[in-house]
């Protein structure tokens, strides 16, 4: 049990850190790499908490899209961010007060969270003990069967923002010649050739 | 002693509110803020995940992958947004942003 806590505070403590350096960071670069350290011990969290696939979905969404997305933006867009550093310092105090007061709140009011005795009894779908179901198997046969307009709701979500990023980042620069298929297929012999009668001794 | 969800809970509060003063401070850094919003989404995952191991209920983690859908698809709008505002104004900065200002 005296693991348990250890580790527990190990990857809370790593995640603050790292949550606080991805705004503190000078370099945006840095910023994203804190980024991801702070999802990995996100990751070790919710796998303490015995949410395993969640944890692995963490790590390969965050980790290997979200996290490389950031990063690919970061270096292809050429900023100073240097410049965009300034007045770091002047929000700093009153930010950090809301900060501050909004921390306070929230410990006074998770801190002492217990929760109601009937809402243990009567979980809504209870989780298998482990040695029944694996906690993806367990996942896998609510998604796939009760809950299955959830899981084509996010797949829906996923096809509009891939869409609506295709359409944002696409634009066609004027000038450049590109091959136009339609116009390509709708050509028949009568637009395709040209016949012209030669006179003998002129040309054209 | 004991880990128990108020431990989890308050780890929660503590990464959501470093993202909410990470929006206060960068005020010129899109980047950042969207890195941002990344930490209070990844809060809001731990606060229903710790939910649903402490309650026993599945419905938490079903939710907190909903919730993980959602905060990529963020991700790749925003940062589109963000490459499309670059390529018109040259900038990222927060307050150049105001091209719809009459």
């Amino acid at each position: 049990m005296i693991l348990v806590s250890l580790f527990f505070y190990l990857f809370a403590a790593i995640l603050v850190a790292a949550a606080i350096m991805v705004i503190a960071a000078r370099n945006p670069v840095h910023s994203v790499l804190f980024l991801i350290l702070a999802f990995f011990n996100g990751a070790a969290l919710f796998m303490m908490l015995g949410a395993e696939f969640l944890a692995m979905i963490l790590i390969v969404v965050y980790v290997g899209a979200v996290a490389v997305l950031f990063l690919f933006v970061v270096m292809m867009l050429d900023v100073d961010f240097v410049e965009l550093r300034q007045g770091f310092l002047q929000y700093l105090p009153v930010g950090g007060l809301v900060g501050v007061i909004l921390t306070v709140e929230l410990l006074v009011v998770f801190g002492a969270w217990t929760v109601a005795p009937n809402l243990l009894t009567s979980p809504v779908e209870p989780i298998p003990a482990a040695a029944e179901a694996s906690n993806i198997k367990a996942i896998g046969e609510l998604l796939y069967t009760k809950y299955i307009y959830y899981f084509q709701t996010a797949g829906l979500v996923l096809l509009v923002a891939m869409i609506g990023a295709i359409v944002l980042t696409l634009h066609h620069k004027p000038g450049v010649k590109r091959q136009n298929i339609s116009d390509q297929v709708a050509r028949d012999p009568k637009t395709a050739i040209e016949i012209r009668k030669v006179e003998s001794g002129k040309g054209l | 002693m004991q880990i128990g969800l108020s431990h989890y809970l308050s780890v929660a509060a503590i990464v959501f509110t470093i993202g909410i003063f990470g929006i206060f401070i960068n005020r010129k850094n899109v980047i950042v803020i969207l890195m941002s919003i990344e930490l209070i989404l990844l809060a809001v995952n731990l606060n229903f995940v710790a939910f649903s191991a402490f309650l026993n209920d599945l419905v938490g983690q079903i939710y907190a992958l909903l919730i993980l859908t959602v905060a990529a698809a963020e991700a790749a709008i925003g940062l589109a947004i963000l490459v499309v505002f670059f390529r018109n104004r040259g900038s990222i900065a927060v307050e150049d942003i105001n091209m719809m200002k009459g």
